[in-house]
């Protein structure tokens, strides 16, 4: 039997998956904004995404003469698997109907999908920068992924289970103590989410230069409305990254029984965390320098050593 | 009775329609279209017969063939039953796409084809059901020797016959292994009955001895580390569908016989078998993986990735083994059902693969990655379905490999104290091991599929590429179907080698996953862990329906379809697109220069001034360079001195004799 599902928890997971769609694109105009600030630019408007994507949605689509189905299928396809990473990580309460249906394990996963699809788009059209950004892509994320999975197994050995629900529910509950292993899987999963959402020392979301780009050679034949939906689907990405992050090792102010009055006080807790994660990230963009691509792998391969660093010490010094 | 005998009934039957086969010999359209799907449909029975026994009670037999009052015995378990549904299973779809596939004028006539094909069948469901070492050896030879003829079945090739000669070396040396291995465990009481060799109780040093041997006999025809050469030879030089049956079905009789020795007639053994294979495991997962992503060749590169996922699988047996050892039952049925899920899996999505490369080698006569790209538009269907296999392959939800991957790292995360504190070290360091293997998985089926079926063709002559036929389609069709199911529907899968871990290792998950109904998968309640294939695909899907209606109700723009862009050249740069587009040694690159220490490259760069420059790498396996090679020169050494008898001349010879009998009756005079 499926576990009862009550009214409440339902809302809340439509709460949820609408203050994903909706506040996405909110956090990225924040990153941006904040990064301006930090390098003394005239900051964009806090709604400059979604100005983005209103441009996007009206103009005209050129397509590939020689794209296949699955060109056009992919911006789609990564929307979708990012909705459900948003419905599924836990930000505002523990009690989701969907969290059962996939963990930790599963999300990774489902950013894999999402990042294959991507890369087989990108290399249908069969141009230079498409299979360029394909292989790229899939070269970070080759090591970026079990990097993820091994920052959220440090936190699953802590809690017994790797239910995404289960884990920010008993973090959030237990007392307070200095976790060591948590500390290393803290620092890795910063240096995996940099990679994944491709910012600064990683990749630059602001260039189209072809000696450095990832994500941009990726989507270079996209344009109108797929390109919108893959712009949105890179906010909700970095959005649930986000709220990952802070639920695993932030994870106070969390609603736990999932009724309204937990929720209402969640939601500036989650506004809050939000705002001061994104300031890091700015800050951490701004004192970095981007990197050649060939160190890359190295970056990565760090934090994915610091991660098992991460587990083996929790091992040594027993749970 | 009534299971094994329709069993039986069906290896019969597999067995006329090779003599009918051989009869028909060049009759390729009697061949193809009337024995080759008659095949496939005993295969669908035989799968279902299976499916069923594996619920029942054993059966045992006796079949009056064999030596003189040396009958062999068949018993049919719920071990032989699993490994009869990967037989059937995988035999039916090969046979209906092999119906379509296998045309005259191309070497070995159909009917020689046929007859080989369908005893190689016959013998597969020979071997898990052989309850003797006789039979074993008996079907396990048949087995070897008709598969080594279809893989020569291009024999005018000399690379060809050089690959089967090095399947046949290896499979041989593994068969010797095995005997010795049966000859240990019947510990002197001359009864090579499997009831018997179960019944004896040998000391850990004799026990561990037949365990070595068996790891070596099975590892050999496996594909383990360093007994791994053959395959990537063999894979490519026998025609697809053998390659698919190969590396689907026969590679996981060597995993039936790992765990019928290792854990029924050993008893499971020490805690320290487990942790050779699994070491051996990840030895071969990470070097099949690496290997493949480096791969020019589209059926090498599926080679490779066959030794990385025989390699999780034998991981998953050696932490059953360990755990088995410690008595953590639970925790031995977990890791156990993961490696058996991915048996089923595995020959599904590489048996999708391995035909979908001959659909394209076929439409196109090219099997070199270098020159293929684009197909998806000539051939949609191969492209599709093989895009299923693909995903599949990459481990990716909610697909069937995904659920291997997803029970595999559960047993590590949930390795509860092991007694060993060694032991507990290792846990961490094996599940970053075999999340890095998987994900290396994924980049080597995108570049797969990527080089062949995407991009723009980087031949002219694949435009007029044409798709599979009916037959063809059919067979894909099937596997991809298969996937799909086996991918949402894991509490199914879960029932089916159910009986099996409560054979072998004394407990199942069965009960526990069905206290969440089919839909939910939790082996270890849903509070520690769940995953709902079905809800994600639905939730995925929900996204996808999402997307589309905000982008319907958003957009207003028209579409336009234009010539892609070509860093602003104009048209003629467009049609220099197929060139300017990664490479498959372009697209494994990256891998190449991150795991360099595992391969042994050797570059040739041109001169400076040099008019046509010519770029040249070879890689190369170091442990066929450093363990193969120097044994192979040995032997040659050996045997050029050993030659130097043979002068050729009849006055030597003669005089060789009269020496040897002089020796002799000095001896004998004794």
């Amino acid at each position: 039997m499926m576990p009862s599902i009550s009214a409440a928890a339902v809302l809340a997971q439509l709460l949820e998956v609408a203050l994903a769609l909706a506040g996405a694109p909110l956090l990225l105009g924040w990153v941006d904004q904040c990064r301006a600030r930090l390098q003394n630019r005239r900051p964009p408007p806090l709604l400059q995404p979604y100005r983005v994507l209103r441009k996007l949605f009206q103009k005209e689509s050129v397509v590939a003469e020689s794209a296949s189905p699955l060109f056009r299928g992919a911006p789609y396809v990564k929307f979708g698997c990012m909705t459900l990473a948003c419905a599924i990580i836990p930000t505002l309460s523990t009690d989701l109907p969907l969290a059962t249906a996939a963990d930790a394990i599963a999300l990774v996963g489902l950013f894999a999908l999402a990042r294959t699809f991507l890369a087989l788009a990108a290399m249908d059209i069969g141009t230079a920068f498409g299979t360029l950004g394909a292989r790229r892509d899939m070269l970070v994320g080759f090591l970026a992924e079990p990097a993820l999975l091994m920052t959220l197994f440090c936190a699953s050995l802590i809690t017994h289970s790797t239910s995404l629900a289960n884990m920010v529910q008993t973090l959030s509950q237990r007392p307070f103590a200095l976790e060591p292993s948590l500390a290393f899987a803290g620092i890795a999963f910063t240096m995996v989410s940099l990679a994944e959402n491709t910012r600064i020392p990683v990749d630059n979301p602001a260039t189209h230069l072809e000696l450095t780009m990832i994500h941009e050679a990726l989507v270079l034949e996209y344009s109108a409305r797929h390109l919108a939906m893959l712009e949105w689907a890179a906010a909700l990405k970095l959005f649930a990254y986000s709220c990952m992050g802070l639920a695993l090792f932030f994870p106070w102010g969390i609603a736990a029984g999932g009724t309204p009055q937990d929720m209402f006080t969640a939601m500036p807790a989650l506004v809050f965390k939000l705002a001061v994660g994104g300031m890091t990230l700015a800050l951490i963009e701004t004192l970095s320098a981007k990197m050649r691509i060939f160190r890359v792998p190295e970056y990565l391969a760090t934090a994915f050593l610091l991660a098992v660093i991460g587990l083996l010490v929790h091992q040594l010094l027993g749970s | 009775m009534i299971h094994i005998d329709g069993i039986l009934a069906i290896v019969g039957i597999w067995l006329v329609l090779a003599l009918a086969a051989l009869l028909a010999l060049r009759a390729t359209r009697l061949v193809a279209h009337w024995i080759f799907p008659a095949g496939a449909a005993l295969g669908a029975a035989m799968a279902g017969i299976a499916l069923d026994a594996a619920f029942a009670p054993p059966e045992v037999a006796q079949l009056v063939l064999g030596l003189p009052g040396l009958p062999m015995h068949l018993r049919l378990d719920a071990l032989s039953s699993f490994f009869l549904v990967v037989i059937g299973a995988g035999g039916c779809g090969i046979s209906l796409f092999s119906a379509g596939y296998f045309r005259s004028q191309e070497g070995t006539p159909p009917g020689l084809l046929g007859f080989e094909y369908h005893l190689f069948l016959a013998a597969m469901a020979m071997v898990v059901l052989a309850d003797d070492a006789y039979a074993f050896m008996v079907s396990w030879e048949s087995m070897a020797l008709s598969s080594f003829f279809l893989v020569t079945a291009n024999h005018r090739v000399a690379s060809v016959r050089q690959a089967g000669y090095l399947y046949l070396l290896i499979a041989h040396i593994g068969a010797i292994a095995l005997l010795l291995c049966f000859g240990v465990l019947q510990a002197d009481t001359g009864d090579y009955r499997f009831a018997n060799l179960r019944a004896q109780h040998l000391d850990p040093l004799w026990s561990s001895i037949a365990f070595g041997l068996a790891l070596f006999g099975f590892g050999a025809k496996a594909g383990l580390v360093p007994l791994h050469v053959w395959l990537p030879e063999a894979h490519p030089a026998a025609p697809s569908p053998v390659s698919a049956l190969m590396s689907a079905v026969m590679l996981k009789t060597a995993i039936y016989g790992l765990l019928r020795v290792c854990l029924d007639l050993l008893h499971g053994g020490l805690w320290w078998w487990g942790v050779v294979l699994l070491v051996l495991g990840l030895a071969s997962a990470l070097l099949g993986v690496v290997f493949s992503t480096v791969q020019t060749e589209m059926k090498r590169l599926l080679a490779y990735s066959s030794i990385e996922n025989i390699g999780l699988i034998t991981a998953g047996i050696g932490l059953a083994v360990t755990f088995h050892a410690y008595g953590m039952t639970s925790l031995a049925a977990l890791a156990l059902s993961a490696a058996l899920v991915h048996v089923l899996a595995h020959a599904f999505y590489k048996s999708l693969l391995f035909l979908g490369t001959g659909a394209v080698l076929h439409a196109t006569g090219e099997r070199n990655l270098g020159k293929l790209g684009g197909l998806i538009r000539s051939m949609p269907w191969v492209a599709w379905l093989v895009l299923v296999g693909a995903l599949a392959g990459a481990g990716l939800p909610p697909l069937a490999g995904f659920v291997s991957e997803w029970l595999l790292l559960q047993s590590f995360l949930f390795t509860t104290a092991l007694p060993n504190p060694f032991l507990d070290m290792l846990v961490p360091l094996v599940a970053a091991a075999v999340a890095l293997v998987t994900a290396l998985a994924g980049y080597a089926m995108v570049k797969f599929f990527g080089i062949v079926f995407l991009g723009q063709p980087r031949e002219d002559k694949l435009l007029q590429a044409k798709d599979a036929t009916g037959f063809e389609r059919l067979g894909l069709a099937w596997f991809a179907l298969g996937t799909l199911a086996m991918g949402l529907m894991p509490v199914r899968l879960i029932d089916l080698v159910d009986p099996l871990t409560r054979e072998l290792v004394g407990g199942g998950l069965a009960a526990a996953v069905h206290a969440n109904g089919w839909i939910l998968l939790a082996p270890s309640g849903v509070e520690r862990a769940s995953y709902s294939p079905v809800v994600f695909l639905a939730g995925v899907s929900a996204g996808i329906v999402l997307g589309l209606l905000i982008a319907r109700r958003l957009y207003h723009g028209a579409r336009r379809r234009a010539l892609p862009w070509a860093c602003g050249m104009g048209p003629q740069a467009v049609a220099l697109q197929g060139r300017l587009q990664d490479t498959a040694e372009g697209f494994g690159q990256p891998i190449r220069q991150i795991f360099e220490p595992f391969f042994h490259t050797t570059r040739t760069l041109p001169a400076p001034g040099d008019a046509r420059p010519y770029y040249r790498v070879v890689i190369e396996d170091r442990i066929w360079l450093g363990a193969y090679l120097p044994v192979a020169r040995l032997v040659d050494r050996v045997a050029r001195t050993v030659a130097r008898l043979q002068q050729g001349r009849i006055s030597l010879y003669l005089l060789y004799s009269f020496v040897t009998l002089m020796v002799m009756l000095l001896l004998v005079r004794r």
